[in-house]
């Protein structure tokens, strides 16, 4: 066991420490900033009806069907540096090409099908006759929002959050075509486990990493379970 | 002040209603499906009108013609459902305390402690409403649409969901909330007792028409003369004033134009008035007048109509001063009285069978 498995072996090298922090920004980063529109977008498919919601909710989901190698290159095609708004970006100093922003804009869009369609189910799990008491209790639609519709979507609004993170820490097809892997700066951990089993004597680092990446992703599953847990059992609706 | 005349089409459904009322308990009657709760949902703007105009106080609420839709938040109006639909993540007496941010501050005359008084609140103010049986949430519904201080209060059939025992305790309250909050309500029914003992007036609907308006007595007299009525579900509304309550026995005594009534309980006080339902299967009828018997309330009137069903009687009797009294009797008593229209008789009708929902009382 000794000889098999050295003490030094649950050592990460700075390398593999970058990665991780790395991915920890990214996905948070994504996660924080795609949080407001994804609710936005959830309640609006939930409650609201407009002309082209059925192509909003299309679009929406569209990176959870495509192949991320699309979704990269579509990515690459809008925001590169040669792409449709590239240019136009970069002139007021948003550049995402091979940059860490970019590796978030990348996870942000591949989780927001994920965020959206947690959140969408918990808002449209809210009883209307909340909405009309508190509309006929003097709230507009905006109060009645913030005071009723959203504490009572938190719990999804939570899980849609974690869920989003999660899938931004396992990113990589997108994230790899759209800014590629360049250590310490778009280098994930799922990039970095690629990169290690590419070379020769990468196995250890890409099995320390894969167990990182596994008990991130377990305890965000985790922590969404214990969420929704509590929230039915404050809700009175606990088995 | 309160004026609806509004007109909507849904599918195969076409409503057309009109009514006005002023301070009090304006009760929309009918069964299920007539419109009524769609007439609510207009006047409290969750649905539109096609039509016509809902006036609050001379003040449009919506007004089709003149392009006004006052939106559902700004009308202040206080709307309690069926089953309560209480904030589940807010503390009771965050749920109270919810519509009275909203309404303007010179308008928060209703105060708090005197809403949670009234209904009786005072212990669960602390809990989540996920806690209340039905009873209590719907008092809390009630205690929080009130706090809004509403300029019109709207209860959507509020009893309907809860059993008996519970209707009987919130029937007083609402009765409570009507005399000691000026606030005008609506309120949407199909349950004779609750409308006969809170409303001053009656709107009767039926498959999206107004069939009758008037007050509830007129009303009630005026259905059950309808074939469609079941002979279980006829019956009379009588108003006696209060004489005296009997203490040593616990009953009231009230004088009719045409008699005696007796209602259990030690209701109002002299003076007052008091309003009965009797079902017409609970009514006796004697040519003499009754003694060595047990009921105690009779009245004298003569006999105004007699439907037949099968061998059963409807008898009309035409009392003074009030809406007539409504008996079934079978045939063969009919004809062995040898009742015809215009006969006298006197009608008797056991106290016992008078329960809680069927007294209403008003003081003078």
């Amino acid at each position: 066991m000794q000889d098999f498995l050295p003490a030094a072996f649950f050592e990460l090298s700075p390398a593999e420490w970058t990665a991780i922090r790395l991915s920890l920004r990214i996905a948070t980063v994504a996660t924080l900033v795609s949080l407001p529109f994804g609710i936005v977008t959830a309640y609006a498919l939930a409650r609201c009806q407009f002309p082209g919601k059925t192509l909003v909710n299309g679009v929406v989901h569209l990176p959870l069907v495509l192949p991320p190698v699309v979704t990269g290159f579509v990515l690459l095609m809008l925001l590169g540096r040669k792409g449709v708004f590239g240019p136009s970006l970069a002139q007021i100093g948003i550049v995402f090409s091979f940059r860490w922003t970019g590796a978030a804009v990348a996870c942000a869009v591949m989780g927001f099908p994920l965020m959206v369609r947690a959140m969408r189910l918990s808002f449209e799990a809210i009883d209307r006759r909340l909405d009309m008491a508190s509309q006929t209790l003097g709230a507009n639609r905006i109060w009645t929002f913030l005071l009723v519709n959203l504490p009572l979507a938190a719990p999804g609004i939570i899980v849609g959050a974690i869920l989003a993170f999660a899938k931004a820490l396992g990113e990589f097809g997108a994230t790899i075509t759209f800014v590629s892997n360049i250590p310490g700066e778009t280098q994930t951990i799922s990039a970095a486990i690629y990169s290690y089993t590419q070379v020769p004597g990468g196995d250890e680092s890409a099995m320390r990493l894969t167990i990182v990446a596994v008990i991130i992703a377990f305890s965000a599953l985790v922590a969404s379970e214990i969420i929704q847990w509590r929230a039915q059992k404050r809700l009175g609706r606990a088995e | 002040m309160i004026e609806v005349d509004v007109r909507l089409k849904l599918g195969s459904f076409s409503l057309d209603v009109a009514f006005a009322n002023g301070a009090g308990v304006t009760a929309l009657f009918g069964h299920s499906g007539s419109g009524k709760s769609l007439t609510l949902g207009i006047i409290a703007g969750l649905t539109k009108p096609d039509a016509g105009y809902v006036r609050l106080d001379g003040e449009a609420l919506v007004d089709v013609a003149r392009n006004i839709f006052v939106p559902v938040s700004r009308r202040r109006v206080g709307l309690v459902f069926q089953d309560s639909n209480l904030f589940p993540h807010l503390s009771v007496k965050q749920n109270l305390l919810f519509g009275r941010w909203f309404a303007p501050r010179g308008e928060r005359r209703i105060e708090f402690d005197a809403v949670v008084e009234t209904l009786g609140i005072g212990d669960l103010i602390s809990r989540s409403p996920t806690l209340l049986s039905g009873g209590e949430r719907q008092r809390v519904a009630i205690g929080r649409a009130l706090l809004s201080c509403p300029r019109l209060l709207l209860l959507d059939e509020p009893l309907a969901a809860l059993d008996m025992k519970r209707k009987l305790e919130i029937l007083p309250l609402i009765e409570r909330v009507r005399d000691e909050f000026d606030v005008p309500i609506v309120y949407v029914s199909h349950a004779v007792e609750e409308v006969a003992r809170l409303a001053s007036r009656v709107v009767v609907i039926d498959g999206g028409r107004v069939k009758f308006v008037g007050d509830p007595a007129d009303a009630f007299n005026r259905l059950a003369n309808s074939p469609a009525m079941n002979r279980f579900d006829r019956s009379s509304v009588l108003t006696g004033s209060i004489v005296e309550a009997s203490a040593p026995y616990g009953l009231t005594k009230l004088t009719h134009p045409s008699g005696t009534i007796w209602i259990e309980g030690l209701a109002g006080q002299p003076g007052g008035v008091a309003r009965v339902i009797v079902n017409a299967t609970d009514v006796v009828l004697s040519l003499l007048p009754p003694h060595e018997i047990s009921a105690r309330s009779v009245l004298w009137g003569r006999v105004a109509n007699i439907q037949f069903e099968g061998p059963i009687a409807t008898i009309e009797i035409e009392l003074k001063e009030d809406g007539p009294l409504l008996a079934t009797i079978t045939r063969g008593a009919l004809e062995d009285l040898s009742l015809k229209e215009g006969s006298h008789v006197y009608a008797l009708f056991k106290t016992a069978a008078l329960d809680e929902r069927s007294i209403g009382v008003a003081n003078a």
